[in-house]
């Protein structure tokens, strides 16, 4: 058999508290797309930061080598040195710099004084032929949508002459389209030799490019398996992540049926932003019966979160008419506050961005919205604070070593958990969720999705906005298909399927 | 064994007692360079005395920082609201239990006023607090120009700065030149402090917190408990605690209860860890603004009546560069731009570092101008060593 591209072996790495990494053994084969999978907090994303020198030789146990060489990388630039490239889930561009400026950013073409502009503008366009990606250079990173932006990211490693490509779930903010762009862009480059890493929690993905799957649990590899000896399926997978069977990602709700009392309803809603002098959102209406989850379905970028945020009385300068009645009673929100006073909560998409402080801890993150009813005279009672924190913890299963654990310490998928804790927290009675599963392993998003529909048993009412259509079909009772800021359908979920949502989405 | 374990809390938790080891090792080399002189009880009590005005800055300093904002323009507000309280009491004729509050309601106001175009209309906080400072100045200028120096006779305004707290009647036989309320104080101040500190390391356990080990506790202990019985025994054989001392521990106090205690106190890190997420958490980020602006406008009040009380007069020129000690005391003591970290008590020995300085050097003798570029390198070398031990995480 030939050298691997790259051995990890009895890699272990500790955190106060955790031990993230026990006794990891990792072989990536030249030419092959891996992929790792495993649940939130397995580990995944840590293996890679021993990688890639982002937790130096000497804060690890266990030996790395690339091409049968013992590595010792001590910084990212001695790992980029040697051929690996890493793309972080969390985007590392340069908003305001243009997309040539942004592949060439610490590897400037120059002659020693100053850069070439055009040799740097002709090269970036080769670069950016090789992921077809069909921008103009000059454009700014801000004005392109996350799709292109990861083609961009890819670029700028490929353009280090990468032998070993690493992608921390590179799909988890895509639509379907770009994410089998994105697929199909890592084949083209296995072609060209380059061998990559990918950690996923979609597993229909993994299935569908991976050569080799390693699955991590708990810190250990659980196995390798062959996708080319048909070892590869969505089950064995779910076997190997979460130790047990899981033959229904959607869980019924056994004899709920919504109520027919409307607890929230939205008319005319109009929102204008005069910064893109347009109409973001246009004459919605929209009724949530109590007990019932309403999908909001729709194509990236269709408007769903903004309405969601002037819903919730977050809108920095929209003009916004239209009327909000709660439980029949017209109300008006001007803040964040005024909502979750009336018992509306809104769990945002981009839990790092504005979910979550993350230099502190999980239970100043959980109790964050609904300080008052912790406190006494303005005085926070810490010790209720701890056991209101520690309740969460068990209810959604949140993986930390201790409540005081900072938020920015835990995995992604239990990151989420703790945003979602927070506005649950809130007893709210209606409840909007941005995009609750991304970046969450097939496990936790059944018990998210057990949790949702135990909430609605209780009698909250829930706004699901997912780009994933699935998603949206196991989970609803009820769906508004959102398109350019406006409703282009509504249709209870016994009538939907995916080709007439995507017809309403797109037209 | 146990230094081995010192040595490893200090590596793990080198960034929050970093500063405390620097005003440690300050305060050993001035002792030593001017032959015991800098750490006697009338040197140690005119430095903190000296460190007040700054140091109340400092505290309201680090919740504007925490709030990632700035504000340039309190050393100027502390100078022209000094020069108020000047001309109520010898113009005006005010008591002084009018003008104190006056002055820090005034204080508030002005705070408010710099608030307005930060929180309102998201004007960056230097440029609006730079307004303020030019504005101050002038206004100071103004308010002196026909006077120049305005002299305060009041005694009892001038007692803030310059006097001292009574001792116990009727003790003068017991231990004489030694100030026995100041020990008492001392006393039940140490006392306090570890009655906490197991409170405090039980709730831990029982919640299976992160604690340090048992000799670790006590060792750390130890060291404050002697440190304060320490600085209690040099005050009390001199005049014993000043009333500005009281003031700045009664602020420091106040300060860190409401900062680590209260809701409010959690909105503002909240704020200043993540506005967005604040925000969308049904925190008012511009409610906090003002507050925080706020609260630093009134300590701004404070800095001025400490200032002008303790030189018994205002002067043209008072709260030059006030501004800059504070934003230094605060990053000395560890506040992060970024945002959301930094506290108060931090500030405070922030405030007693940059102090020190100029007081060992003072009396070393040592040229202004070798003065200035010590003082930069020490906060220059605060800076790095917070950056760099904040980067390397753990
Ligand atoms: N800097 C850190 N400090 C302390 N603990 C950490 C740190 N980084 C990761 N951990 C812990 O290590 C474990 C593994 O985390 P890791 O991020 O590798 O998980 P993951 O497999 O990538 O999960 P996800 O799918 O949710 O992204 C988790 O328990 C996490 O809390
Ligand atoms: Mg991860």
């Amino acid at each position: 058999m030939d050298t691997p591209i790259l051995e990890m072996r009895n890699i272990t790495k500790e955190f106060p508290g955790v031990r993230a990494l026990n006794n990891v053994s990792f072989r990536v084969a030249k030419g092959e797309i891996h992929c790792l999978v495993g649940e939130n907090g397995a580990g995944k994303s840590t293996l890679m930061k021993v990688l890639s020198g982002v937790w130096p030789y000497g804060s690890y146990t266990g030996d790395i080598y690339l091409d049968g060489e013992l590595q010792t990388f001590r910084h990212v630039t001695d790992s980029e040195k040697a051929g690996i490239g890493i793309i972080y889930q969390e985007l590392a561009l340069v908003p305001e710099l243009s997309v040539y400026e942004n592949i060439f950013l610490g590897h400037e073409i120059s002659n020693g004084v100053t850069v070439d502009w055009n040799e740097t503008i002709k090269r970036a366009n080769e670069m950016l032929a090789r992921v077809r990606l069909d921008v103009n250079p000059a454009t700014k990173i801000k004005d392109l949508g996350v799709g292109k932006q990861q083609l961009v990211e890819i670029a700028k490693a490929l353009n280090r002459n990468v032998k070993l490509l690493i992608l921390d779930e590179p799909t988890a903010a895509l639509n379907d389209d770009d994410s089998a762009n994105l697929l199909q862009l890592l084949r083209e480059q296995k072609a060209h030799g380059v061998t990559c890493i990918m950690i996923s929690h979609k597993l229909r993905e993994v299935m569908a490019i991976a050569d080799t799957v390693t699955i991590l649990r708990d810190g250990q590899t659980v196995c390798t398996l062959d996708a080319h000896k048909g070892e590869v399926t969505e089950q064995v997978m779910i076997r190997h992540m979460v130790g047990r069977e899981i033959d229904n990602v959607y869980p019924p709700r056994v004899g709920h049926r919504p109520g027919d009392e409307v607890v929230f309803e939205v008319k005319d809603w109009n929102a204008y932003d005069p910064r893109l002098g347009r109409q973001v959102l246009k004459q919605v209406n929209l009724k949530i019966r109590k007990g019932e989850i309403v999908g909001l379905a729709g194509l990236m970028g269709a408007g769903r979160t903004e309405l969601a945020l002037s819903l919730f009385g977050n809108f920095p300068h929209y003009e916004i008419s239209g009327e909000i009645y709660v439980q029949g009673k017209p109300v008006k929100f001007s803040h964040p506050r005024d909502a979750i006073e009336n018992g509306v909560a809104y769990l945002t998409e981009d839990r790092k961005g504005n979910g979550l402080i993350l230099i502190q801890d999980v239970k100043q993150n959980i109790s964050l919205a609904n300080l008052k009813t912790l406190a006494n005279r303005g005085i926070v009672d810490a010790n209720a604070e701890i056991k209101v924190a520690n309740e969460y913890r068990a209810s959604l299963n949140i993986k930390t070593p201790s409540v005081a654990q900072k938020v920015i310490n835990l995995s992604g998928g239990n990151q989420q958990k703790v945003c979602l804790g927070k506005w649950l927290f809130v007893k709210p009675n209606i409840l909007i969720l941005d995009e609750p599963t991304r970046g969450i392993d097939v496990g936790a998003k059944y018990e998210i999705y057990t949790i949702m529909n135990r909430l609605v048993q209780e009698g909250m009412s829930i706004i699901m906005i997912s780009s994933e259509l699935p998603e949206i079909l196991g989970m609803s009772d009820r769906i508004y298909v959102v398109s350019e800021g406006r409703i282009t359908g509504e249709l209870p979920v016994e009538e939907a399927n995916q080709e007439i949502i995507m017809q309403m989405a797109t037209n | 064994m146990f230094f081995k374990s010192l040595q490893k809390l200090l590596k793990e938790n080198i960034r929050e007692y970093g500063m405390y080891i620097a005003l440690f090792v300050i305060m050993l080399i001035f002792t030593i360079t001017t032959d015991g002189i800098f750490i006697s009880s009338r040197n140690i009590s005119n430095l903190l005395n000296q460190t007040g005005y700054i140091a109340v800055l400092a505290v309201g300093m680090t919740l504007v920082i925490v709030i990632r904002h700035i504000d340039l323009s309190v050393g100027f507000l502390a100078g022209f609201l000094g020069a108020v309280a000047a001309i109520a009491l010898a113009f005006w004729n005010l008591p002084v239990y009018v003008v104190i509050p006056l002055v820090l309601v005034l204080g508030v106001v002005a705070g408010l006023f710099t608030a307005f175009p930060i929180a309102q209309l998201k004007v960056p906080a230097f440029v609006a607090s730079l307004a303020g400072w030019l504005i101050y100045r002038g206004a100071l200028l103004l308010v002196t120009a026909g006077t120049g120096t305005i002299i305060i006779a009041d005694e009892t305004f001038n007692a803030i700065g310059n006097g001292f707290i009574p001792d116990i009647p009727g003790l003068e036989n017991f231990l004489p030149g030694v100030h026995k309320l100041t020990l008492l104080l001392g006393l039940v101040a140490i006392a306090l402090y570890v009655v906490s500190q197991f409170r405090d390391r039980r709730k831990k356990l029982s919640y299976n917190f992160e604690t340090l080990p048992m000799n670790m506790f006590i060792a750390k202990l130890v060291f404050i408990s002697v440190l304060l019985a320490l600085i209690t025994w040099v005050l009390a054989g001199y005049n014993g605690l000043s009333w500005t001392v009281v003031i700045v521990l009664l602020v420091v106090g106040i300060y860190h209860f409401v900062t680590t205690q209260t809701v409010l106190g959690r909105h503002i890190y909240a704020v200043g860890g993540n506005p967005e997420a604040a925000e969308l958490s049904g925190i008012s980020v511009k409610k906090i603004t003002y507050v925080v602006f706020g609260s630093m406008g009134m300590l701004a009040g404070l800095s001025g009546i400490l200032f002008a009380s303790r030189l018994r007069s205002a002067t043209v020129t008072a709260g030059t560069l006030f501004e800059m000690d504070a934003i230094a005391a605060a990053y000395i003591g560890g506040v992060s731009a970024a945002g959301g970290v930094g506290n108060v008590m931090g500030s405070l020995i922030g405030a007693l570092v940059t102090m020190s300085l100029t007081s060992g050097m003072n009396l070393m003798n040592i040229d202004i101008a070798y003065q200035y570029i010590v003082r930069g390198a020490v906060l220059l070398a605060a800076v790095i060593f917070d950056v760099t031990t904040r980067s390397r995480g753990r």
